[in-house]
């Protein structure tokens, strides 16, 4: 069979700095979805904390390195970064290679993404580990603080090109501003 | 203005879909009649105060949800998930 080279959505785009930020494509790997039947939340929760250590994350959290767990949605959960285990108490979805996600840092990126976003980001409100299902510009995403001054910006695969492209425009006026004022 | 969604907090309006009145989640029976039906499809209040009404967080978790407020200060009162709205 014909050996496929498997694409970042990203490819010839990023990795890329302008100003004081640093995109980065963060290569996902495996990614599903996991969405327990009606009570079954607790026994997929065990479950997922036996075979890959992460529990299933309360809303608006996110749970561990590599594998991870993302809230993400009502009764939903995105599985990142290993094969999710067989799950009697869930629906579970392919998802891998359906999400294109940008690795955000350096001291403007607060100041970027409140550009693009409407939730809050401050850091008293939006702690390291809160995640946000919201809007990204004109596009459904999700927002992840992973430290002080690194967020991880996800959006469907097929927005990859949008996504950089609102990214890039707000970094050039964000890091133009000094250079007008000054 | 701000909706506090229950499983999210407090989101920007653009975040949600409006659907209309929570009177949707009370679906007449099959059999109730055209007066019932017609009540259900076509006829809604239009209050000078509080009302409930259905908006999805539709840029966000994707749940339905009921909200409480009032038209005339236009202050949000309350929101709770349709799964807890349901009896
Ligand atoms: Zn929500």
């Amino acid at each position: 069979m014909v050996k496929l080279i498997a694409n970042s959505p990203f490819s010839k785009l990023l990795p890329k700095t302008i100003g004081t930020v640093t995109l980065t494509d963060i290569d996902s790997g495996k990614m599903t979805l996991v969405a327990p039947f009606k009570g079954q939340q607790k026994l997929v929760s065990d479950a997922l904390k036996s075979t890959l250590g992460v529990e299933f994350p309360a809303p608006n959290r996110t749970l561990g390195k590599m594998p991870r767990s993302v809230w993400f949605g009502r009764g939903l959960a995105l599985i990142i970064g290993a094969d999710c285990p067989d799950l009697d108490g869930a629906a579970c979805f392919d998802h891998s290679d359906a999400w294109a996600i940008v690795r955000l840092d350096g001291t403007d990126t607060s100041a970027i993404l409140a550009r693009l976003t409407p939730i809050d980001l401050r850091e008293s409100t939006f702690k390291c580990g809160h995640t946000a299902r919201t809007l990204i510009g004109h596009m459904t995403g999700c927002i992840t603080r992973l430290g002080v001054q690194s967020f991880e910006v996800m959006v469907m695969r097929s927005m990859a090109a949008t996504l950089v492209h609102e990214l890039t425009q707000v970094a050039k006026n964000i890091a133009a501003r000094p250079v007008i004022s000054a | 203005m701000r909706l506090p969604c229950p499983l999210c907090g407090d989101r920007d309006r653009r975040e949600f879909y409006y659907q209309g009145h929570a009177l949707m989640l009370e679906r007449p029976l099959r059999d109730a009649g055209d007066a019932a039906w017609d009540n259900y499809l076509h006829n809604r209040d239009n209050p000078a105060g509080e009302t409930r009404d259905l908006w999805h967080h539709e840029a966000g978790c994707g749940a339905w949800i009921v909200v409480t407020r009032n038209t005339v200060t236009h202050e949000v009162l309350d929101a709770i998930l349709v799964e807890k709205a349901r009896v």
